[in-house]
C-alpha cells in the first residue's frame, strides 16, 4: 500500500474463460505498472497477451468473459464501474494503441473527426480541444495544418497512420496506455521511430505503458520490465536487466534465443558459378516506376538477401525473378540460358527449377483443399504424375520439418508457423535449384521465424540457393551470404554480408543497420 | 474523379437502354398476327387492311421501321396506340403518374424499416429476435409477391379482417393504397434485411469498431458514426436492385389489385396486340431499372472517400 502514489497500474489475479467452452484463455495474471514506466508483455501468438490488454480496458472479446481478479487503473477498480464508468475510463484513464492501424482507423472519417472524438467528454469546449489535438500531432512529429486534419487514413503512409493512432491515445493523457504490437508490420526504420515516440511520450506524460510484442528485441529495447506469457500465465516478470540476463523460465530463454542477433563475423564464401543473373532489371505498375537497373547474382547454392522498407520494390524484384510481374524490362539469365520475364514463355524445366514462397501463409493456401493436394499441385503440373503420391507428399513435408500426418490436414487445422512450412513444402516438393521467399517470416512471431529460418539453412545445405527477401536486416546476417540493399527500388550497397554489415559504405545501409533494435542480453553471450 | 466515374457509368446506363430497345423492338415483330388486322377486326376489307398497312408503315424493312421508331423515341415521341388511336404518351400520362406514386410508397414504406431491422439484427446476433427475422426474411424472399398479396387480400381483405379494399377502384379513398404498397413491400424488403445484417455485423467486428468502443464513445456515436457510414456503400446496391426490380414488379401486383398502373396497361397492350405500348411501357421500365441502378452507384461512390478523395 505504499506505492499507491507510483502504481497507477495493477492487476490481481485476472482470469478469463471462452464461453461456452469454459477454457481458459488468460489464468491468475498479476501485474503492476508504475507511472513513465513501461512493462513488456510477451508472448507468442494464442497465449492471451492480447485478452490481458483488453482487459485492462474493461473490454472483453465475443465470447469470452472475465471471471476473476482485480484491475485497479489510477486506484479505481474496474469490476466495479458501471456502463458510463467505464467509457469514462477509456480513452481518459485508460487508452488503446491497435496493431494495425490501417484496419482501426475509421476509413469513412476524417482524422480531425477521430482525433478530436478522443477526447469525449464535455469539460473542453471546441477551441481547447481543437487546441490539444495539434499539440498532441506536433508531439508525435505529425503535420497540425487544416489540411492534414481534413485527411482520411487511407492518404497516409502506414507510419503516419501509426502516429495518428498513438495521437490519439496521447490525446486525453491518459495514465495507463496498452499497446498491441503497435509496430509489427512496419519495417525497422519506422519501427524505430515509432518505439522512439512512444518512449519519449510515456516518459514526459508520466504514463504507466503496456507494450505487447512476440519480439523480445523490440521489449529490450524499449521496457522498462517484462512479463513473459505462456498459455494464459504469466511465467516470468521483473526488471528487463534480470529477465535478459538470467531467464528462469525455459519458456523466456527460447524466446530469447529466437531473436537474431546481428553477426558482422560471417565468412566469405567461395562462389560456385551463377545460377541466376540479373542484368539492367526495370520494372513498375503502370507510369510508376519501382525498380530502376538492377543488376544482381545469385550463385549455386547460396542465399542472397534482398533488404530495403516497405515501398523499395524488394517484393516486385522477387514477382519479377518468379515471372509474376508484367511490366518489367531488363535480361535475366538462369544456369546459363535466357530466363523469360513472362513465366508464360518459360519452359516448365524452367519453371520447375524456380519456385516462390509468399509472404502471407494466411492466404496463400487453398483453404478447401488438404495439404497432401496443396503439395501435389505443382509437381504434377510441372513434374508429372507421380507414381508413388504418398512417397512425394511425405519426402516435401519431410524436407519442411513436418510429419508425413500433416498430409490430411486442412489448412485451418495448421498454426501460422506450419501453414509456411507447408508453403516451403509445396515449394521443394518439384526439387527447385532456386527458392524465392518473399519476407515469409514477417507475419509470424519471432520464435516461429527462427524454426522457419533454421529449415532454410538447412534446404541450402543440401544445395537450393535462396532469394531471401526482408526487412529485418538481424535476420540477413543469419541466412545470407550476400546482401544487396534496396532503396527506391536502387540497389545502393551490395556484397558479401560480413563486409555490408560490418563497414556499411552507404548512409542508407548504416541507418537501416542503426535503426535495428540493439539485442545482446549480456547471460544469452554465455551459452 | 468521382465525375469521371460518373459519367462512365452513365454512358453505359444510355448503351443498355439502347440494347434494350433492340430487344424490345425485335420481340414485338416477332410477335404472332397482323396488327392492323388486329386493329380493324376480322371483318375489314382486304382494301382497308392494305391501307392501315400502308399508313401504319408496316411494309417498310424492319430496320428502317426500327430507325423511324428510335427516331421518335429519342424526340420524345413514343408513337401512336393501336387500339384507342391516340398517341402513346397521352395513354400512359396517368398510369405512369399511378405507378411511380406506388413504387415511391412502397419504397418509401420499405427500405427504411428494412434497414433499421437489418441493423438491429445485426446488434441482436444470434438472439430471438435475429432468429425470428431471419426466418421470417426467408420465407417472405421464397413466396412469389402475388401470392402475397393474395395472402394479405385473405387476411386484412373482406374476407378476413376487412380492414381495407382488396380491389382499387376509381372512387375509393387512400385505404385502397395499403394493400398493394404493403404487398410490393413485403416483395422488397427481405434481401434488404439480410444484407444489411450481414454487412452490419461484418462493419461492427471491425477493429475501427472495437477501436471506437474502446475510445469510450458512447453505443449511439458508435453505431451512427462509425459503423453506419460504411454499411451504406455495400447495401446501396441492394436497396437499388430491390427498388429496380419494383419497376417491372409492380406488373403482376397492379394485375391482382387491378390498380390503373403502367402494369396494367402493359397487360391489356399485350392482349390487343397494341405494338408501341408494349414497347413504350418496356423501355421505359428498362429506364428506371437503369436509372435507379445509376443512383446506388453513385451512392456507393460518394460514401467510399478512397474514391471521393483521390490520394
Amino acid at each position: 500500500m505504499t506505492e499507491t502514489t507510483e502504481t497507477v497500474l495493477s492487476v490481481e489475479g485476472l482470469t478469463v474463460i471462452g464461453r461456452p467452452s469454459d477454457v481458459t484463455i488468460v489464468g491468475d495474471v498479476s501485474l503492476n505498472v508504475r507511472r513513465g514506466e513501461i512493462l513488456g508483455l510477451v508472448g507468442e501468438s494464442g497465449s492471451g497477451k492480447t485478452t490481458v490488454g483488453l482487459a485492462l480496458l474493461a473490454h472483453r472479446k465475443r465470447a469470452t468473459e472475465i471471471t476473476g481478479g482485480v484491475v485497479e487503473v489510477a486506484g479505481r477498480d474496474l469490476a466495479a464501474l458501471d456502463e458510463r464508468g467505464v467509457r469514462a475510463l477509456r480513452g481518459r484513464a485508460v487508452a488503446y494503441i491497435p496493431q494495425s492501424p490501417a484496419s482501426a482507423l475509421n476509413p469513412a472519417l476524417r482524422l480531425r473527426v477521430q482525433l478530436c472524438e478522443a477526447l469525449h467528454d464535455d469539460a473542453l469546449s471546441a477551441a481547447e480541444v481543437d487546441a490539444r489535438v495539434r499539440e498532441v500531432l506536433r508531439e508525435v512529429a505529425l503535420p497540425d495544418d487544416d489540411a492534414f486534419l481534413g485527411r482520411y487514413p487511407h492518404q497516409l503512409s502506414g507510419g503516419q497512420q501509426q502516429r495518428v493512432a498513438i495521437a490519439m491515445a496521447f490525446v486525453g493523457r491518459p495514465d495507463v496506455i496498452v499497446m498491441d504490437e503497435p509496430t509489427t508490420g512496419l519495417d525497422v526504420t519506422t519501427q524505430a521511430h515509432v518505439l522512439a515516440t512512444v518512449r519519449r511520450m510515456t516518459r514526459e506524460y508520466g504514463t504507466a505503458g503496456i507494450y505487447i510484442s512476440h519480439d523480445m528485441a523490440v521489449v529490450a529495447e524499449l521496457a522498462d520490465a517484462i512479463a513473459v506469457m505462456y498459455r494464459g500465465e504469466v511465467v516470468e516478470h521483473g526488471p528487463t536487466g534480470e529477465v535478459l540476463a538470467s531467464p528462469r523460465h525455459d519458456y523466456t530463454r527460447t524466446l530469447l534465443a529466437a531473436v537474431p542477433r546481428m553477426r558482422t563475423d560471417v565468412p566469405d564464401r567461395e562462389r560456385d558459378g551463377d545460377l541466376l543473373r540479373i542484368e539492367g532489371v526495370s520494372a513498375g505498375y503502370g507510369r510508376t516506376p519501382v525498380l530502376e537497373g538492377i543488376d544482381l547474382t545469385v550463385a549455386r547454392g547460396e542465399c542472397t538477401a534482398l533488404v530495403g522498407e516497405s515501398g523499395s520494390g524488394k517484393t516486385t524484384l522477387s514477382r519479377t525473378v518468379a515471372g509474376l510481374h508484367r511490366g518489367a524490362v531488363g535480361d535475366l539469365w538462369f544456369d546459363g540460358a535466357p530466363l523469360a520475364l513472362n513465366g508464360r514463355r518459360r519452359t516448365v524445366e524452367q519453371r520447375r527449377r524456380v519456385q516462390y514462397v509468399f509472404q502471407n501463409p494466411y492466404e496463400a493456401l487453398n483453404p478447401r483443399k488438404r495439404v497432401r493436394d496443396l503439395v501435389l499441385g505443382p509437381y504434377r503440373h510441372l513434374v508429372g504424375r507421380p507414381d508413388d503420391p504418398d512417397r512425394v507428399v511425405a519426402e516435401a513435408l519431410e524436407r519442411a520439418a513436418l510429419p508425413a500426418s500433416y498430409a490430411d490436414r486442412f489448412p485451418e487445422q495448421l498454426s501460422g508457423g506450419e501453414r509456411q512450412r507447408v508453403c516451403i513444402a509445396r515449394a521443394v516438393a518439384t526439387g527447385p535449384d532456386l527458392l524465392v521467399c518473399d519476407e515469409i517470416t514477417s507475419a509470424l512471431d519471432v520464435s516461429v521465424q527462427a524454426e522457419i529460418v533454421a529449415l532454410l539453412r538447412g534446404l541450402q545445405d543440401e544445395g537450393m540457393a535462396l532469394l531471401f527477401v526482408t526487412h529485418n536486416i538481424a535476420l540477413v546476417s543469419n541466412i545470407a551470404q550476400r546482401v544487396a540493399v534496396l532503396e527506391r527500388g536502387r540497389i545502393v550497397e551490395y556484397g558479401p554480408v560480413g563486409r555490408v554489415m560490418s563497414e556499411p559504405s552507404h548512409e542508407y545501409t548504416r541507418a537501416l543497420l542503426a535503426d535495428t533494435p540493439d539485442f545482446a542480453p549480456e547471460g544469452a553471450a554465455a551459452d | 474523379m468521382m465525375l469521371r466515374l460518373v459519367a462512365i457509368r452513365l454512358f453505359f446506363g444510355l448503351l443498355t437502354l439502347w440494347a434494350v430497345s433492340v430487344v424490345v423492338f425485335a420481340a414485338t415483330q416477332a410477335l404472332p398476327g397482323d396488327a392492323a388486322l388486329m386493329i380493324l377486326g376480322r371483318d375489314a376489307t382486304p382494301e382497308r387492311v392494305a391501307a392501315l398497312r400502308d399508313q401504319l408503315n408496316l411494309n417498310a424493312p424492319v430496320t428502317v421501321q426500327y430507325a423511324q421508331w428510335l427516331h421518335g423515341v429519342v424526340q420524345g415521341d413514343l408513337g401512336t396506340s393501336y387500339s384507342n388511336r391516340s398517341p402513346v404518351t397521352e395513354v400512359l400520362n396517368g398510369p405512369i403518374g399511378a405507378s411511380l406514386t406506388l413504387m415511391g410508397l412502397a419504397a418509401l414504406v420499405a427500405t427504411p424499416i428494412a434497414l433499421a431491422v437489418g441493423a438491429f439484427s445485426a446488434l441482436r446476433r444470434d438472439r430471438a429476435f435475429d432468429h425470428t427475422t431471419s426466418l421470417g426474411t426467408l420465407v417472405t424472399a421464397a413466396i412469389p409477391e402475388f401470392v402475397v398479396g393474395i395472402l394479405l387480400i385473405l387476411a386484412l381483405g373482406p374476407g378476413g379482417l376487412d380492414v381495407f379494399p382488396s380491389v382499387y377502384s376509381r372512387n375509393g379513398g387512400p385505404e385502397q393504397w395499403v394493400l398493394p404498397v404493403l404487398t410490393l413491400a413485403f416483395a422488397v424488403a427481405p434481401p434488404i434485411v439480410r444484407m444489411m445484417r450481414a454487412t452490419m455485423i461484418e462493419v461492427l467486428e471491425s477493429e475501427y469498431v472495437q477501436q471506437a468502443r474502446l475510445k469510450g464513445l458512447d453505443e449511439r456515436t458508435v453505431l451512427t458514426r462509425h459503423a453506419l457510414p460504411n454499411a451504406i456503400g455495400p447495401v446501396a446496391q441492394v436497396v437499388a436492385l430491390q427498388l429496380a426490380w419494383l419497376a417491372g414488379g409492380v406488373v403482376a401486383v397492379e394485375f391482382l389489385f387491378n390498380f390503373p398502373g403502367i402494369g396494367k396497361v402493359l397487360m391489356d397492350a399485350i392482349e390487343n396486340r397494341d405494338v408501341p405500348l408494349v414497347q413504350a411501357v418496356v423501355l421505359l421500365i428498362a429506364g428506371v431499372y437503369i436509372l435507379v441502378n445509376l443512383a446506388a452507384d453513385v451512392l456507393g461512390l460518394a460514401a467510399n472517400p478512397k474514391v471521393r478523395v483521390a490520394r
